[in-house]
Formats: C-alpha cells, sequence, structure tokens
C-alpha cells in the first residue's frame, strides 16, 4: 500500500496535503481498502466551516456509510465534483483523482499536530 | 430475540481466508462478507457465475407418518401440494400472523422432508416444531452435518453439468447424486433472481466440492461471492430477508408473501390472523427508487411532505446492476400505489423518494 510521504495524515485514515492557499484532504488506500468500491460520496458546500470531528463528507459503498471526518479547523473551499458521477476514483486514485475537499484557512500549528506518514504507518502495524 | 452466543465458523473459514475473503459476523457466524470486491462479484453473478458458501444455514429432517401434517399445522403454504423431488418456498407463522422464519420445504417422500431455514433461526425453530409436535412425526436438528454451496448465475448450470449428470431440470426441483465419493442433494433454487442451484452436502465434504466447483467454473467465470453481493442481489430481485422485510411483528400479507399464504389448505397456526389480513393489510411491503442523490438503508423514516412518519425502510442501498440508490420499505398502505411520491430521513437529511414496481431487477427469458 502506498501513503505519499509529502501527506500528513490522521488515526481515521484521512490525509491532508498543502497545495498552495489550501489543504486537499482525502482518505487513504488502507481506509479506501476497508470501505470497499465507493457508489455514493456525499459532499459538501462551499463555505462549510468544519472542525476535527465533524463530519467532512459521506462516502458509501453498497454495504454501509461511513463518515470521514474534518481533520483540521477550517474552510470548504471546494469539493471534488468528479466523485458525484465517479465515486470509485476514491478506491483507484485516492491520493490524486479521489481527493475530496480543499480547505482553505488552516493553521499551521494544526498541521503540524497531525500523524506524518512514519506515525501513521506505525498506526496499521499489523493490519496491512 | 437475539440469543448470545460464541461466534461460529462454516468448515470452509481456512478456504475464504485463503482467497481473501474479509471474515465479518453475520448472524453469528463468521463469514465473508466479500473477496474481490461485491461489485465485481455481483455483476459476475449476473452476466457469468458466482460461488457462495452458505454453510451456515440450518438443515431440519422432519419424518414419520405425521411429518407432512407437522409441517402443515405451522406453515402458511400447503405442504400437501409437493411432489416428491419437488421444493417449496413457505414460511413459519406465529398465532398473530406474522413470520418466524422463511423456509423451503423439499419432499424426499411422503415420510421424509427437509426444511432449509436462516441461519440465525435454527435453533429456534428446532424448538418450535419440537414443542408444537402433538404428531407421530420425528425433528432432528441436522444443520451441522451439512455444508452448503450456491452456485448462482446465467452459467452455474453449464458449470454444474461438468461435475454431476443430474442437475436438476426444473425450478425447485432437486436431485440427488454423489460428488467426489460423498452424497449431495441439488437444489434448483437460490437467492440471487438468477438461475442457479444449492447443493447440500456433508460437512466434511463441503472444502472438497467448493474447489471442484471453482475449479471446473473458472474458466467460464466463475469467481467466489460474499455476503456483500449476496444482498445486493436478493435486494435486486425483492428476495426478503428475516429480520429486514420478513419477522414476528410483520404479517405475512405485509411482507408480500400473499402468493404463498393458502387460506383454503386446512387449519394451521396463525390462520385466524392472517385471514384478516386477506383483503387488506395496514401496512404494505413496496419497493422504492430515492430520486435525490444519496442512498436510503435500512431503519431509515419514511415520511410525508409534512414530516408524518408513514413507515420505515427494510432494505436500501445502490446496487451495480440495477445502478441506483433503491430499495424495499413497510409503510402505511395507503401510501403504496406506484407512483406515490415521499421522503425518506437520510442521516438528517429529507431524500425525495418515488415508490416504483418490483422486482427491480428480472433475468432475462433464455
Amino acid at each position: 500500500m502506498e501513503f505519499p510521504s509529502n501527506c500528513k495524515y490522521t488515526k481515521d485514515h484521512e490525509w491532508v496535503r498543502v497545495e498552495g492557499d489550501t489543504c486537499v484532504v482525502g482518505i487513504t488506500e488502507f481506509a479506501q481498502s476497508e470501505l470497499g468500491e465507493l457508489v455514493f460520496v456525499d459532499l459538501p458546500s462551499a463555505g462549510k466551516s468544519v472542525s476535527p470531528g465533524s463530519t467532512l463528507c459521506v462516502v458509501e459503498s453498497t454495504k454501509a456509510a461511513s463518515d470521514v471526518y474534518a481533520p483540521v479547523v477550517g474552510t470548504v473551499a471546494e469539493a471534488n465534483a468528479a466523485l458525484k458521477d465517479s465515486p470509485s476514483l476514491v478506491n483507484t486514485e485516492p491520493y490524486t483523482g479521489g481527493w475530496m475537499v480543499k480547505l482553505s484557512g488552516v493553521a499551521k500549528g494544526d498541521l503540524d499536530k497531525m500523524l506524518t506518514v512514519d506515525q501513521y504507518k506505525e498506526l496499521l502495524k499489523g493490519r496491512i | 430475540m437475539e440469543i448470545a452466543t460464541e461466534i461460529q465458523r462454516t468448515v470452509l473459514f481456512d478456504v475464504h481466508c485463503r482467497l481473501g475473503g474479509k471474515m465479518v459476523p453475520f448472524a453469528g457466524w463468521e463469514m465473508p462478507v466479500q473477496y474481490s470486491g461485491v461489485i465485481p462479484e455481483h455483476v459476475a453473478t449476473r452476466t457469468a457465475a458466482g460461488l457462495f458458501d452458505v454453510s451456515h444455514m440450518g438443515e431440519l429432517w422432519v419424518t414419520g407418518p405425521d411429518a407432512l401434517k407437522l409441517i402443515d399445522s405451522l406453515t402458511c403454504n400447503k405442504v400437501a401440494a409437493i411432489q416428491d423431488g419437488r421444493a417449496q418456498y413457505n414460511a413459519i407463522i406465529t398465532d398473530s400472523g406474522g413470520i418466524v422464519d422463511d423456509i423451503i420445504v423439499y419432499r424426499f417422500g411422503p415420510e421424509r422432508f427437509l426444511i432449509c431455514v436462516n441461519a440465525s433461526n435454527a435453533t429456534k425453530d428446532f424448538e418450535w416444531f419440537k414443542s408444537h409436535n402433538t404428531f407421530n412425526a420425528t425433528v432432528t436438528n441436522a444443520s451441522d452435518e451439512y455444508g452448503q454451496i450456491a452456485i448462482q448465475g446465467p452459467r452455474a448450470i453449464e458449470i454444474l453439468s461438468k461435475i454431476t449428470a443430474k442437475v436438476p431440470e426444473r425450478s425447485f426441483s432437486f436431485t440427488e447424486d454423489e460428488i467426489n465419493g460423498s452424497d449431495v442433494i441439488i437444489a434448483r433454487t437460490g437467492y440471487t433472481g438468477e438461475d442457479g442451484v444449492e447443493i447440500f452436502c456433508a460437512t466434511s465434504a463441503t472444502e472438497k466440492l467448493w474447489e471442484r466447483l471453482l475449479e471446473v467454473g473458472k474458466p467460464l467465470g466463475l469467481i467466489p461471492c460474499g455476503l456483500g453481493a449476496r444482498d445486493s442481489l436478493r435486494l435486486e430481485a425483492c428476495l426478503p430477508l428475516h429480520g429486514h422485510e420478513l419477522g414476528e411483528d410483520i404479517s405475512a400479507y405485509e411482507s408480500g408473501l400473499g402468493w404463498i399464504i393458502k387460506l383454503d389448505k386446512g387449519e394451521f397456526k396463525g390462520k385466524s390472523a392472517l385471514a384478516k389480513h386477506a383483503t387488506g393489510s395496514p401496512r404494505n411491503l413496496i419497493g422504492f427508487y430515492v430520486t435525490d442523490a444519496g442512498i436510503a438503508r435500512h431503519g431509515d423514516s419514511v415520511i410525508t411532505s409534512d414530516g408524518t412518519k408513514i413507515g420505515t425502510v427494510t432494505s436500501g442501498t445502490k446496487t451495480p446492476t440495477v445502478n441506483r440508490a433503491l430499495g424495499l420499505a413497510l409503510i402505511d398502505s395507503k401510501f403504496s400505489a406506484i407512483g406515490t411520491k415521499f421522503n425518506i430521513e437520510v442521516r438528517g437529511r429529507k431524500l425525495a423518494a418515488q415508490v416504483v414496481a418490483t422486482p427491480f431487477y428480472k433475468r432475462p427469458k433464455v
């Protein structure tokens, strides 16, 4: 499984990557493999304020709906409209085409508190 | 009633793990929810063939001079109408007309019947038959003695015919044969909406039979399928699931099982309660499409535009073949006409939905 080193991670299997002024958020390859093929992603509207623990998106497989939590405090700048027609991009390209939300107004200090790739891999030890 | 028991494993547990099956608890059993993925497994069953471990299902034998009378006294379909070598879908009925379990009854002879029951209900059903057995009949719980494998899909029969000459010809008929040196019962039944069979075999012979079917079937597109695909396949075909569309608190008429209720067959448990629903029940099981973006699921509330609750979703997902968010709901029968619009409360949002004709999927006639 792949876990890019230019991302920060949460214990709930979200990743964040800084791109210019915004932070791109998605779920990890491990998360998508646990969920199975997605058939629907419920995305937030631009402008929505989120904070850790609040639901950012809902991802649904044929079997179940699961929450994706906001990893940091921020405001939704954009959601990945491509997931409306192709939710399975989250499965096939979890770090690229399957991104979910871009957040603006994220504090650097919040990002520093997130897990590094090595810490995230340590968390998955014995599970992959 | 949920009876807490230790989780059980079918004889194929190690095989599932070797095949990459993702194991989850279901009805007291640790079962594969998927191997390669719910969607590819669903599609393979609709286009080629799928192999399912259904060894968790229960098997009861009812034998003796009054075997038929005992089963007929506790179920709503006409057991006396079954011929030797044929099977019948039936249901065990409570005094209030609800369903203890939905079952398939196989007639081997006038005094010998096999009943296939749901995994989670095997012990309850066995006790039910025993406690109501005032007849000259013997009830045996043989669930531990049998493994069960389903092979389903348009190529299932072609695959099966590579390992047996005794393919049961008609739907709901069965044959007996010996495969890999072990006795099997082959029934032309299933739970996917496709053609195919369910094979009962000795527990000890299950692994060899599974491997053999997979070996001869692989070149024809057969793949192992988990409970996830089994559920999406049966939902598209509108085959009810106990604990969802069926239960002791839902009348058999409300569950849409009027076609197996034979009020003219003589006395049986629950008959007088069912008779009251024969010309119309307060609730109906309906099929719906979600017309907004989103997926309704089991337990979600069905509401009118003014917010009044009129029912509950019993099963719902977005299924691979129909490729729509769809489901079944038990609702106030006043709202059950095809075309009726209502809302479904999904995770705090209201999604528009509409009653549609069922089944959602019907296999093409060959």
